[in-house]
């Protein structure tokens, strides 16, 4: 049996997760097929045909696709499932907003967050905001997961490419219609991919004071920027920028943690990273407790001194 | 217009989890329990229109074990008009209660159900997703702003990159992100008046609705602790650390 890999695109360029998920796809046995629906999506399908391990992609172009609405897609995946043993997306946003849809259409449970494949059929994912590691095992035929993008490494090319097939496209139901979107435009680095990240909490005080502290030193670090719910909540960021249970996962070489204290839920979203620096001037702040260097001080004088000192 | 608002008892988010020492799951006993944080945003978004005028009657559903009627009470605190308790004490995964809450709408006939986006035990993130699709009806997940008008609901969700507008025909269900609405506290002439409202027990079996488990829990243990590292005492050792002994700028 193959493995179907479902594509995170914005039509013209493939979302770097993809390449997490795929890399997840490689710890199972079986051909792995990567299904790119879009609208006008070709030069993505042919992107993926390069990837490392890709045996074959499917190519479904249409208008309904464009958008990505779970309603669509979800039709599309139901009718190709019935082929494969495990149906893979990365656990973003777009991954939780469709596979769930998939899973059900199927009448099969999904696994969400999948942070180990030990087997075939069992799968390794955190619960109760990553305080504890539940392993689980499937008993449906085919097995739904979304993938914990910074617990697998990321696939790189081939050398060859595989082939692509065009398939035809499921009804467009006309359930749902996108009015606007409004995407953060920014030159930095992807908060979900980003080698380095300084992250902002309620201790700046101020969206101004946000960025007038934490802009440069980002800027130095080739830094993506995060933030604490608290920090979006108070509307220092917007809500894109939030790393924790219900936010961002990540897990980069180097995350800066600034002026946030450390409640369990935003720990849960960054205490992967490889490297954690705290910056807070409450000795007794629990970010201490994960942190492997501590700096107790005043972020307004700590932080511009470090972005001067690197 | 009805709207149905699915509540889940889950740990609360204040108590520490323990993890049993035979690996066989999360300590819960004697634990202090109550509304999954979600499930109370999207209690209060359903009274807020309710109170708008833009719907006629708010129904809380919860599925699991007796105690579940506690949160239900919470709900109709908040401002929920009557409560459905679908009791069992099987352990019930997001499929199964999909599925609950499919019977329970085919009963109730609602134009719209808000969920939490997902519960904070098994962070799964999956009951609206698939009460929409067993329901067949279009799904706004992760929402932070919702306008109810001329049958469709224009929903504001959050994304990775920011912020999408839907518009979704109705019936449809929305999931609540954390941004949507800050949920009141129920007061206790409110508090009182909930004991009063009335609070229906169904069962799996009289729902027609099997319940088994597809997922089988091996084991859950504690994650490897990140242990504390040391205190610097300024900028200068910082950077001197992060540049020479783990080498990461």
């Amino acid at each position: 049996m193959a493995i179907l890999l479902i594509a995170e695109h914005d039509n013209q360029t493939l979302k770097a997760a993809t390449l997490n998920t795929l890399g997840a796809a490689h710890h199972l046995e079986g051909e792995i097929h990567v299904l790119v629906a879009g609208a006008g999506c070709t030069a993505v399908g042919q992107a993926v045909a390069q990837l490392s391990g890709v045996t074959k992609v499917l190519l479904c172009d249409a208008p309904q696709y464009a958008e990505r609405g779970a309603e669509n897609l979800a039709e599309l995946v139901r009718g190709l499932a019935a082929g494969y043993s495990h149906v893979l997306v990365p656990a973003s946003a777009e991954g939780k907003n469709l596979l769930p849809r998939v899973a059900a259409l199927c009448d099969m449970a999904q696994v969400s967050d999948v942070v180990g494949i030990e087997s075939t059929d069992t799968f390794v994912r955190p619960i109760y905001a990553g305080n504890a590691l539940a392993t689980v095992k499937s008993i449906d035929p085919i097995k739904f997961l979304s993938i914990r993008t910074t617990a697998f490494e990321s696939v790189g090319l081939a050398g060859t490419a595989a082939a692509v097939e065009t398939i035809a496209a499921g009804p467009e139901l006309g359930l749902c219609k996108l009015v606007d979107r409004e995407l953060t435009r920014s030159e930095r680095p992807e908060l979900g991919a980003a080698k380095i990240i300084v992250s902002g909490g309620r201790g700046l005080g101020s969206g101004d004071n946000y960025r007038r502290v934490l802009e440069p030193l980002a800027d130095k670090l080739g830094a993506a920027l995060g933030a604490s719910r608290a920090a979006v909540d108070a509307g220092f960021v917007p809500n894109d920028f939030q790393v924790g249970q219900t936010g961002k996962i990540v897990a980069p070489q180097l995350y800066l943690a600034v002026g946030i204290s450390g409640a369990i839920q935003h720990l849960a979203g960054m205490k992967d990273s490889k490297v954690i620096v705290a910056i807070n001037k409450d000795p007794d702040a629990p970010i201490f407790q994960v942190a492997d260097y501590g700096l107790v001080a005043d972020l307004f004088e700590a932080a511009p001194a470090l972005t001067q000192a690197i | 217009m009805k709207v149905l608002v699915p509540v889940k008892r889950v740990l609360d988010y204040n108590v520490k989890v323990r993890v049993k020492a035979d690996g066989s799951g999360v300590d819960l006993a004697n634990a202090k329990m109550g509304m999954n944080p979600f499930d109370e945003i999207a209690v209060e978004e359903a009274v807020r229109l309710k109170e708008a005028g833009v719907v006629s009657e708010v129904v809380a559903v919860s599925c699991g074990v007796a105690a579940s009627a506690e949160v239900l009470r919470t709900a109709l605190a908040i401002g929920a008009d009557r409560g459905i308790l679908v009791q069992s004490d099987a352990d019930l995964q997001p499929l199964a209660v999909a599925r609950l809450l499919k019977a329970v709408c085919d009963r109730e006939g609602p134009a719209l159900v808000i969920c939490g986006k997902q519960a904070i035990d098994d962070d799964a993130n999956q009951t609206g997703q698939m009460l929409a699709a067993l329901l067949g009806w279009s799904q706004a997940t992760f929402a932070s702003k919702v306008t109810i008008a001329d049958g469709q609901a224009t929903v504001v969700r959050e994304v990775d990159g920011g912020l999408e507008t839907l518009a979704v025909r109705l019936p449809a269900v929305i999931t609540t992100d954390l941004r949507l609405n800050e949920p009141r506290y129920a007061t206790l002439p409110n508090i009182m008046k909930a004991k009063k409202k009335p609070l229906d027990t169904l069962d799996p079996a009289g729902l027609g609705v099997d319940v088994s488990p597809r997922l089988v829990t091996l084991k859950v243990v504690e994650p490897a602790k990140r242990s504390a590292g040391i205190v610097v005492s300024d900028v200068a050792q910082l950077v001197e650390k992060l540049k020479n002994e783990v080498k990461v700028i």
